[in-house]
């Protein structure tokens, strides 16, 4: 979440308009019937998407893979595999949870370099090697689970952490449930309303550009490149308030679990709960006011995803106070 | 555990699996030829433009419109069965707080998983069908999963009530 804010505010913008000042680069070099110049910008659009495209696939896989970890801790007592094979299980996909994001951010960068294959990286293939330790894992607790469901004690684990129910937790389940249908509710009617008008339109305007610089009508050219630009930020926010709000829905469901760890005052407790789920607001609408209110808007979806950060950090100490507290001898 | 619970935990950690796994192959053997394609034909297109061939450019834009195509469907996918799969999780999780019956929870619980399977399933389909089916199969999958969801939501607001 870190990296997606700090991403969000340092280089995803600027990179837009990289990406924007390229592709009017190669429009008004084919205008001027300049072929090397339109091969020549392309290029450096495809630099600054891949550039794009890696941060947002680091940021995501990150945070899923997170996810995915605090589920599979949820699910631990009724894994039925020795303590050591968990344990072994635990660090490969720990291990790959870190080497795809790693791996993928570094693409990038690294880019054919020294690579066997034509196409494909050492990074990505690294990330690729991540991701199957990652499957590897979680097929060995699936198969953990299944022994358990099959074994006569079945009905045996007894587990306080889902038997609590505080204050907070129910605040975080019942509002984590609620983004999370906000979340299916919007993808629903942007898929309805918006998806192929979009796609329409993507090569609709592309088409319009290139047929204006092929007339050498300038001003069609940049009328075009306008569009282009207002259309690719239309998409791109509503796809982002789409995901951000049921993977924020997901991590309060998540966090209702914790609760009984999370060694704060009820009354903080109740309070982080609260800034967990004002920024889990915050955020995805801020982002979809961005076309219209601009960097306002903008600063306020950061400052969403500040507060879910912060309210996060906040349970997090209060977890680490919790393993101290029984690290010195205190009661659970 | 309650059969639902087993449903939601086992089909929810075997979807995220087979997300995962279909992300990696997608990653190995299609994604770098499909950004190659669609970079390729989109230059292809302006170059067209360039040399003042409106054929050229036609059909490199129809060329980048297929591509952009499949590759946008193909990746949402990949998302979506692990996104949805993990909301099973979560709901297997927490399905003692659900007020229902053991019955209406396997009920919610399959209709769920269905859905969750048949959504991004239905958007892989278009890729090699343009026509009615497969948008029939993902609009019923996330009718399924939204439905089952709501459902939920409201067994939790009993059990708060209660």
């Amino acid at each position: 979440m870190v990296f997606g804010d700090i991403f969000a505010v340092f280089v995803l913008h600027q990179n837009a308009a990289r990406v924007g000042a390229s592709l009017s680069n190669a429009s008004h070099a084919a205008l001027a019937g300049d072929g090397a110049g339109v091969l020549k910008h392309f290029q450096d659009v495809g630099g600054f998407l891949e550039n794009r495209g890696t941060k947002v696939d680091t940021h995501v896989h990150i945070v899923a893979f997170g996810y995915l970890a605090l589920m599979l801790a949820l699910l631990e007592p009724w894994i039925a595999l020795s303590r050591k094979a968990k344990k072994h299980l635990t660090w490969l996909f720990l291990f790959g949870a870190g080497l795809l994001p790693v791996c993928v951010f570094l693409i990038h960068y690294v880019g054919l370099a020294y690579s066997p294959v034509e196409t494909i990286g050492w990074a990505s293939i690294f990330a690729d090697l991540g991701g199957f330790f990652v499957v590897v894992a979680v097929l060995g607790y699936l198969t953990g689970l299944l022994k358990h469901f099959r074994s006569g004690e079945r009905g045996a684990v007894q587990d306080h952490l889902l038997a609590d129910s505080s204050v907070p937790g129910r605040l975080l389940l019942a509002g984590g449930v609620f983004l999370v249908l906000l979340g299916f509710f919007y993808g629903s009617y942007y898929a309805a309303r918006d998806l192929y008008r979009h796609e329409a339109l993507d090569v609709s305007i592309l088409s319009k550009i290139s047929t204006g610089a092929a007339t050498q009508n300038a001003a069609a050219v940049d009328r075009g490149l306008a569009e282009y630009g207002q259309l690719q930020g239309d998409k791109a926010v509503k796809i982002a308030a789409h995901a951000h709000i049921i993977e924020f829905g997901l991590l309060g469901m998540l966090l209702a679990f914790f609760q009984p760890y999370v060694n704060l005052g009820e009354t903080w407790k109740r309070r982080w709960a609260f800034v967990l789920l004002l920024g889990s607001v915050l955020l995805p609408v801020c982002v979809l006011l961005e076309l219209k209110y601009g960097l306002v808007a903008g600063g306020l979806a950061d400052l969403g995803g500040l507060l879910v950060i912060v309210a996060l950090l906040a349970m997090w100490i209060g977890i680490l106070r919790y393993t101290g507290r029984l690290d010195a001898g205190g009661p659970s | 555990m309650s059969g639902a619970r087993r449903l939601l935990l086992a089909g929810g950690i075997a979807l995220a699996l087979w997300g995962m796994g279909y992300g990696l192959w997608y990653a190995v053997f299609a994604e770098h030829q499909a950004l190659d394609e669609i970079g390729s034909s989109l230059a292809a297109g302006f170059a067209g433009a360039a040399s003042r061939n409106s054929a050229l450019t036609d059909q490199a834009l129809l060329q980048y419109q297929q591509a952009k195509y499949v590759y946008d469907r193909q990746v949402d996918v990949h998302g979506h069965w692990i996104g949805l799969a993990m909301v099973l999780i979560v709901l297997g999780i927490g399905l003692d707080r659900v007020q229902f019956s053991g019955k209406i929870k396997m009920f919610l619980s399959v209709s769920a998983l269905l859905g969750a399977f048949l959504f991004p399933l239905g958007v892989l389909l278009q890729t090699a069908d343009h026509g009615n089916a497969p948008r029939a199969i993902a609009v019923l999958g996330s009718a399924l999963v939204i439905v089952a969801l709501a459902a939920f939501a409201l067994g939790l607001a009993r059990k708060s009530a209660a």
